[in-house]
């Protein structure tokens, strides 16, 4: 009873990430992938992305502070931010690196820094989401 | 006419003046000749009464003797009277003669005794009618006694006879006496004029026009009234030479105009405007009919355009209605797939809604595109493709489709192509489909029971089997209908059944010849049937069977629902794939529609090419096995074994599972089969299961396989019981499937149990399944993403995260199947990599070849080149990329993510050929 309870909770939240947009099937994708011989296959990449973004997140700061803005660096950098997220799934966050390459594509300074501020947002909301869903369902 | 009176007239006149001569001769012989006289006056008065009407002009005659002045006295004593005149009736003076009337007719009484020469007019006539001696007339006067106009006849009484030449003296000595008549030509001539018709309109008159200059008139007043225009004048002759006479006559009224004129004047005018009617009613209806024309003209231009607009319009509405209509199936499919995953179970009535809205989306859905269709037929904008593609795979969808419906309905479905039919042409595989797909749908909705049979031959070859085939058929057949066709039941096409289907099949038993051996046409024309045993088309209907929105009767659509569009875009699509759609349909059996379409041969080396592309390429890791069929019915087992050698399995079919045994157990040659099948009707049918049983036991290597339609639980135990452990395979079959459950049977596969998967991931898992595969990306979350993936398939993954690394690892000879190689990464990008590689390969290919020059040893084992196949992964997928990727020497590309079917697709190029080199 109480196991089909937090079964059921597992899913609702899963879900609502879906719906709001946080994960797209990609992530669905991964989960199929898991299977007796990679049991916890998702979380796995999940922390691997955490990792690797939070580099890459810093790396990025250290490249905006410096004068004038290396876009190439940046675009660098966001290619693999953008890699890693679309091979989680994380749509939000995908979208807003796309913004930034974007902005880096046309040189626009102040559009990076505001795009990168929307990027770091969503990777946060996304990093509590995913603890918490990880939380539940380990 | 008045001449006609006029000798009337005359004609009575010289009747009464003759009369009177012959008075005038009795008064001579009787009262002259005689002596004594024997005429009195009472007999001369009754002699003349009595022959009055012998005068009827005359209103009476008297006789007066000549009576001379010397004979007075004796005379007047003798008749007792005097003489006297006839102005006064006064005794008369002394004369030199008298006249003095002695007899007269009653009529005219009063004249006794007066004297006749007294008168002047009377005196006149008596000298000159003695002096003549012929009849002599007065001019008209007033008579005497009567005061009518009139004239006085008067004729001479002679004596003696006198000689023809007598002169006037001797007529005046010799006469004796005068006979007189008065004509009273008014009353008289009155009274005849009275008895002729149309008197009133006719003014007579007749004159005496002795005295040219002064016509004295005897009839008729003398006013000028009348139409004097038209006056006519007749002369008449009364018989006196002296006098002359004369008629006019004349209309009392204006001329009446003749009834005849008017009337002929009438006609003809009327003819006139009756003809000028018709010509002027020809002439406008001439112009009517022009102008009518004109707009009809101009109406069919209107109602063409109409037509026109009105396709266009359905089109565009329709596609305009799909575009939204398919986001809202979307979301409903969401909520339905969102429910699955919350596992939250939907109550039954929400459930119900999410069902209903669904359903109704999908219908609508089809019905928008089938009358998008329908637009496009109309509009002609529909054109078929020319690509080249697999009919068999196609059927095998279909009847995928369908499979849900007909397991439930219990129905069997099959299809069957004959090996005749090439494995690759060139058409519209999406048309083909919906023809196909339409024809079994129907099928489906009409048949509750039996069967529905789908079947591709060439129309050459079933058209030649159909007449070789009628003459048996005509001979007789010694079995009935039944267990001729696929489920036994009767179809509405005789043709069809195992007769003639044997011939169709019997000299298919070397497979694949004929693709290659006549490849002489380009055109392949097939002939597909669709026969089900369905509640058949009514009669009445059958004509409408193919035009747009009819169907068989209003009550159809309710009860199996459908536009009854579907068949007549089936009809047109036929049509512009050069074929033409017939069926055979018999209420309450059947009905068997079929078509036959033109496609075109593919070239031979293309068709290799195609074959790997192809995503439903079958595997070909059941050649060569042994398969024995256990069907009662043949042409069931048919399709069963051509499902099998679809896949290269060896077939024998056989009627009982009692001969599937002993048959495997004493023909040693033909070896062992590795399985069998047995149709589940079979296997049922009592005393075989004993077989089974033994069977399954002592013999352990064949693999026991069930064909059923449809099972009850119940049923699956018994069959597991009974040894059927291994699989029981779901009719409807297909290749694909079937495979499958062999795969899973024969434990070719690591096939998780009882699940099939789909398509992609089994095929995936053949082809990646053991293979070395190297994952070279950059990022770590990519990679592990990517070698998760292909781990999944069964591949044995390493990774490296540069291309630097990659180099490393890829030294010759390879150790690896392939290389999934990310484009962009740091310092060697994957275009880099790859060129170095295949560089390296070809120098130590150059290597190879002037190797094998000198040395002849292990030529065959190294002689083959190396190349190593590489992919590239990348996140946009365009043209671009793709061409770059070629450039440096990759094979190909995959989406990154993978998704299943690109990287299906990619990776079949490669490792379809492989065991074929490397065996």
């Amino acid at each position: 009873m109480e196991q089909n309870h937090t079964k059921r909770q597992i899913k609702v939240t899963r879900n609502s990430l879906f719906e709001q947009g946080y994960l797209d099937e990609q992530f669905s994708q991964l989960e199929d992938l898991q299977d007796e011989a990679n049991p916890n296959f998702v979380k796995e990449i999940v922390t691997l992305f955490f990792s690797d973004s939070t580099r890459l997140i810093r790396n990025v700061e250290n490249a905006l502070e410096s004068y004038p803005l290396d876009f190439c660096k940046l675009d660098d950098y966001m290619h693999q931010f953008m890699g890693s997220s679309s091979s989680i799934g994380a749509k939000k966050v995908k979208n807003e690196c796309t913004q930034f390459q974007e902005c880096c594509k046309a040189m626009n300074a102040d559009g990076c820094i505001r795009a990168f501020q929307r990027v770091k947002q969503e990777h946060a909301v996304l990093k509590r989401k995913l603890e918490a869903y990880f939380q539940v369902s380990l | 006419m008045c001449d006609q009176r006029a000798r009337m007239l005359q004609d009575q006149f010289s009747v009464c003046v003759n009369h009177v001569h012959a008075l005038a001769v009795l008064v001579s012989t009787f009262h002259h000749y005689k002596n004594p006289s024997v005429i009195v006056q009472d007999t001369f008065a009754e002699y003349t009464a009595r022959t009055a009407f012998e005068r009827p002009l005359l209103s009476g005659v008297a006789y007066a003797p000549r009576v001379l002045n010397s004979e007075r006295e004796d005379f007047e004593r003798q008749h007792g009277g005097t003489i006297r005149t006839m102005a006064n009736k006064e005794p008369s003076p002394h004369r030199d003669e008298y006249a003095p009337v002695i007899f007269s007719q009653e009529t005219v009484s009063y004249l006794n005794l007066l004297d006749m020469m007294s008168g002047e007019e009377d005196r006149e006539n008596i000298l000159r009618a003695r002096s003549t001696g012929k009849a002599v007339l007065t001019s008209p006067f007033k008579l005497l006694g009567s005061h009518h106009l009139g004239v006085v006849l008067t004729i001479p009484v002679y004596k003696s006879k006198l000689p023809p030449n007598a002169s006037v003296r001797d007529r005046i000595e010799a006469t004796a006496g005068y006979l007189g008549g008065a004509f009273d030509v008014e009353s008289l001539v009155e009274n005849l004029l009275g008895q002729l018709a149309g008197n009133q309109e006719i003014i007579v008159k007749v004159y005496d026009v002795t005295n040219t200059s002064d016509h004295l008139i005897m009839y008729g007043r003398q006013t000028q009234e009348g139409d004097v225009t038209r006056e006519h004048v007749s002369r008449l002759d009364f018989g006196d030479p002296y006098r002359k006479h004369h008629m006019t006559c004349r209309y009392l009224h204006k001329a009446p105009i003749s009834r005849t004129a008017i009337t002929t004047a009438v006609l003809g005018y009327v003819i006139v405007i009756l003809a000028g009617y018709m010509f002027y009613t020809g002439a406008i209806h001439i112009v009517q009919v022009e102008d009518d024309f004109d707009t009809m003209q101009q109406l069919k231009v209107r109602a063409e355009a109409a037509d026109v607009a009105k396709s266009r319009f359905l089109a565009t509405v329709s596609h305009e209605i799909r575009t939204p209509m398919n986001g809202i199936l979307g979301i409903i499919l969401d909520l339905r797939m969102l429910a699955l995953l919350l596992d939250t179970d939907l109550s039954s009535t929400q459930r119900d809604y999410a069902q209903t809205a669904e359903a109704c989306g999908r219908a609508l859905i089809t019905l928008i595109n089938e009358v998008l269709d329908r637009a496009k037929i109309e509009a002609g904008k529909l054109e078929l493709e020319a690509v080249p593609f697999d009919l068999r795979s196609i059927l095998d969808d279909v009847l995928s489709l369908f499979s849900e419906k007909s397991r439930n309905k219990g129905i069997e479905l099959a299809v069957l192509v004959s090996d005749k039919v090439p494995q690759i042409v060139m058409g519209d595989p999406g048309r083909f489909r919906q023809v196909i797909t339409n024809l079994v749908g129907n099928s489906v909705k009409f048949t509750e029971q039996g069967h529905i049979f789908v079947q591709v031959h060439l129309a050459e070859h079933s058209k030649a089997v159909q007449d070789a085939k009628f003459e048996s058929c005509m001979n007789g057949r010694s079995n009935g209908p039944q267990s001729k066709t696929l489920s036994g039941r009767e179809a509405a096409d005789d043709r069809n059944n195992w007769d003639r289907f044997k011939h169709l099949i019997a000299d298919e038993e070397s497979p694949f010849q004929v693709l290659t051996s006549d490849g002489n046409s380009q055109t392949v024309n097939l002939m597909v049937s669709v026969e089900d045993t369905g509640i058949g088309i009514p009669l009445h209907a059958q004509e409408l069977v193919f035009m747009p929105f009819m169907q068989a009767d209003s009550s159809t659509s309710r009860h199996y629902g459908g536009t009854g569009i579907g068949l007549s875009i089936s009809k047109c699509l036929v049509e512009l794939m050069g074929g033409q759609i017939s069926f055979v349909s018999r209420p309450q059996i059947g009905s068997t529609f079929s078509f036959t379409a033109k496609f075109t041969r593919c070239e031979k080396n293309t068709v290799a090419d195609l074959k790997r592309s192809l995503y439903d390429d079958l595997p070909t890791s059941f050649k060569g096995l042994k398969a024995t069929i256990v069907d009662t019915k043949p042409v069931r087992a048919a399709v069963t074994r051509y499902h099998l050698k679809r896949l290269g399995v060896l077939v024998e079919v056989v009627n009982s599972i009692k001969t599937a045994v002993t048959g495997s157990g004493s023909c040693s040659c033909s070896g062992q089969p590795d399985m069998i099948l047995v149709e589940k009707d079979v296997w049922l049918s009592g005393d075989d299961l004993s077989n089974i049983q033994v069977f399954g036991r002592a013999l352990k290597s064949p693999k026991l396989i069930l064909l059923a339609t449809n099972v009850t639980s119940g049923e699956l135990d018994k069959a597991k019981a009974a040894g059927f452990s291994d699989t029981l395979i779901m009719k409807p079959l297909r290749a694909s499937m079937v495979a499958a459950c062999l795969q899973q049977v024969l434990g070719t596969g690591k096939a998780e149990q009882g699940k099939v998967m789909a398509n992609g991931s089994v095929y995936l898992r053949g082809l990646l399944r053991e293979k070395k595969i190297l994952v070279v990306d950059d990022n770590r979350v990519n990679r592990r993403v990517a070698a998760g993936a292909l781990k999944k398939f069964g591949a044995e993954v390493e990774c490296a995260d540069s291309g630097k690394a990659a180099l490393d690892l890829l030294k010759i000879p390879h150790e690896f199947d392939a290389c999934f190689m990310d484009i962009q990464m740091p310092e060697m990008d994957g275009f880099e990599a790859t060129r170095r590689i295949r560089m390296m390969e070809s120098q130590v290919n150059e290597q190879q070849t002037s190797g094998s020059m000198d040395g002849c040893c292990d030529k065959q084992a190294q002689a083959r080149k190396w190349h190593l196949p590489i992919l590239a992964m990348t996140a946009d997928v365009i043209q671009a990329t793709f061409q770059e990727c070629q450039k440096s020497g990759m094979d190909g590309y995959v989406s990154k993510p993978f998704q299943e079917e690109n990287l299906y697709q990619e990776v079949a190029k490669f490792f379809e050929s492989k065991p074929a080199t490397d065996s």
